[in-house]
């Protein structure tokens, strides 16, 4: 039986949650081709991969790629040992949600192969085809493959989160010799919230230009907070430094899909549409009523958000007590 | 110091899409470089120039795939600063990603390039793909996604701050390297290459072409070679076999009040 390769990005020993919703459109992958789907989980030791395999995710089994150069993500480490794992298995299709990482790995990997990649898959068509938005969003393509193996990544919003099902078995499989090339990572600078990852939140607040300045995202903040949101924001509120970059919203930026999105003195450039146009309802607060904004939105109010805001967080907080 | 800056022609994001026959219509679109490449640009530009001296520290080549009769990105490129060009007269719509990277890595060679910088993805078919792609065949180190970059002149090497999804990863690469660029790399302060004062503030974005500039480009060399010339076999194994617009959202209502708005998300949406 041909083999479909997910490889599985852990967050401290546990399968990330981005993750689990690319198991879902892999099993769809697997399930076109009439293949079986494996687990890779690649790091220094097989702690993860462990983890990952006691959970399951209706997996045929996990494989533990462990190599010492694997214990710290380098593009060029973790594409090494893809394209070998690949080439070991052989693998008809090896897909990763559309990560920081896999975007980054990934396409090493397929050029070492010789293989096609297909990014941000939102809809598995048939064996070989497979459906992504291109130009920020504007259309959907069907790309056909013929090709084995072929890469994809999934973008995590358009597919389920996979649940755990019995456990899989744990197998080793040899990385070859994976070689990070003289990168060394010093550090990540992390952006630390209370707050949900933007890619994984039930409900954003997100805030555009028209919020004038970093400070005033304060108000957007203590909105968020009573809803457990993430806060988001426009490329134009990024741009000009009023918060901090990976905070952005659009094609520049994360790809978001949440049950609610509070889109606050944010125009609506194409370019942001595309990160948001996927979520359920949309609310827009805008004082210009001829923005874009409102072309997407199920709920349009025409205002500032000087004399919106706090009103909305006063009845949002009045809810929320009248719940507790 | 030789650097490369690849720059792809893609249809005016501005411009609605053409839709024809369940496939997208580029026959009539106006070419513009992508917005990306335009900042891989500038972050070359700002690490071969010398602000406030007079030497040149790198050269930077500009190099393109397109029928060489469409090339005006590559004239405008040169016009911001590029000292000279390579045009693969090939049409690109016809190529897959590895294909584009092959003819990268093959004009890296002929060219002894030291750095590659590409933006991270072209706007239209937002691949994300080719320069890690061209890192990968040459051997190569690479930065992506950066949103600032140091040049180490004496250590030969780069540090590049990175866009990852919890936040910026400080990268050390050793030249050669390839590095694709994100959107913050054109701040005003988020090129250094160890001449120009560290305090030196460029103005945001991507320059724009100086009336000089725009003279001294059509004097540019540009070599027009081909595919084969590189050794390189035109593929696609990757076709695109449909397009479609994406399906309309629902239309929407304008809400008078805040009350009437949390009201509505609260019974009608039930997302409160």
């Amino acid at each position: 039986m041909s083999t479909v390769l997910f490889i599985v990005e852990t967050h401290q020993g546990k399968a990330a949650t981005a993750s689990l919703h690319g198991i879902t459109c892999a099993a769809r992958v697997a399930a076109a081709h009439g293949a079986e789907l494996a687990l890779l989980v690649l790091g220094a030791d097989d702690t993860a991969a462990r983890q990952v395999a006691a959970e399951g995710y209706g997996a045929a089994k996990v494989l533990a790629g462990v190599h010492e150069a694997l214990g710290t993500f380098t593009a060029e480490a973790y594409g090494d040992a893809i394209a070998e794992v690949a080439r070991a298995t052989g693998a008809i299709a090896v897909g990763a949600t559309a990560t920081s990482s896999s975007r980054d790995a990934l396409p090493r990997a397929a050029a070492m192969l010789r293989a096609p990649l297909v990014s941000e898959v939102v809809a598995v068509q048939d064996a070989g085809l497979l459906r992504r938005p291109v130009a920020a969003g504007r259309a959907l393509v069907d790309t056909k493959i013929e090709a084995a193996p072929y890469l994809f990544t999934v973008r995590a919003s358009e597919f389920p989160a996979a649940e755990a099902s019995a456990a899989a078995p744990v197998e080793t499989v040899a990385v070859g010799d994976p070689d990070p090339r003289g990168a060394q990572v010093l550090g990540i600078e992390r952006t630390e919230s209370a707050r949900p990852p933007l890619t994984e939140a039930k409900v954003i607040v997100s805030g555009g230009r028209g919020m004038g300045s970093g400070e005033n995202f304060k108000h957007l903040e203590a909105l968020a907070d009573l809803l457990g949101a993430a806060v988001g924001a426009s490329r134009a509120a990024t741009d000009a430094g009023m918060v901090p970059a990976d905070l952005q919203v659009g094609q520049t930026g994360k790809v978001v899909a949440p049950d609610l999105y509070i889109a606050v003195g944010i125009s609506g450039a194409i370019q942001h549409l595309a990160g948001m146009k996927g979520s359920k309802v949309i609310v827009a607060i805008n004082k210009d009523p001829e923005a874009p904004i409102f072309q997407v939105a199920d709920y349009g109010l025409v205002a500032k958000w000087e004399d919106t805001l706090p009103r909305l967080t006063e009845l949002v907080r009045a809810r929320r007590t009248a719940e507790a | 110091m030789k650097i490369l800056v690849t720059v792809k022609r893609i249809p005016d994001p501005d411009e609605p899409l053409k839709f024809s026959g369940g496939v997208l219509d580029t026959s009539a679109v106006k070419w513009v470089p992508n917005t990306f490449d335009e900042y891989a640009m500038e972050t070359a530009l700002r690490l071969a120039e010398h602000v406030g001296g007079s030497q040149r520290l790198a050269e930077v080549i500009v190099m393109s795939i397109c029928p060489a009769g469409q090339r005006q990105h590559v004239t405008q490129f040169l016009a911001m600063g590029g000292d000279r060009a390579v045009v693969v007269d090939h049409d690109d719509r016809a190529l897959d990603a590895q294909t584009v990277a092959e003819a990268i890595a093959a004009v890296w060679k002929r060219e002894s390039c030291d750095l590659l910088i590409a933006g991270k993805l072209a706007q239209d078919m937002e691949g994300n793909e080719v320069a890690q792609r061209a890192a990968a065949l040459l051997g190569l180190p690479q930065a992506t996604f950066a949103a600032t970059v140091a040049w180490d002149r004496e250590a030969g090497s780069l540090t590049v701050g990175r866009e990852v999804d919890d936040g910026v990863e400080s990268k050390k690469i050793p030249l050669p390297a390839v590095v694709s660029v994100d959107l913050r790399v054109v701040l005003p302060h988020s090129v250094k290459n160890g001449a120009t004062p560290d305090d030196h503030a460029y103005q945001e974005g991507p320059r724009l072409a100086s009336l000089r500039g725009i003279t001294m480009a059509k004097r540019k060399k540009v070599d027009v070679v081909s595919l084969a010339d590189l050794g390189v076999e035109a593929k696609n194994t990757s076709p695109i076999v449909h397009a479609e617009p994406p399906p309309p959202r629902p239309p929407g209502q304008i809400v008078e009040s805040v009350d009437e708005l949390v009201e509505k998300l609260a019974t009608e949406a039930k997302v409160l």
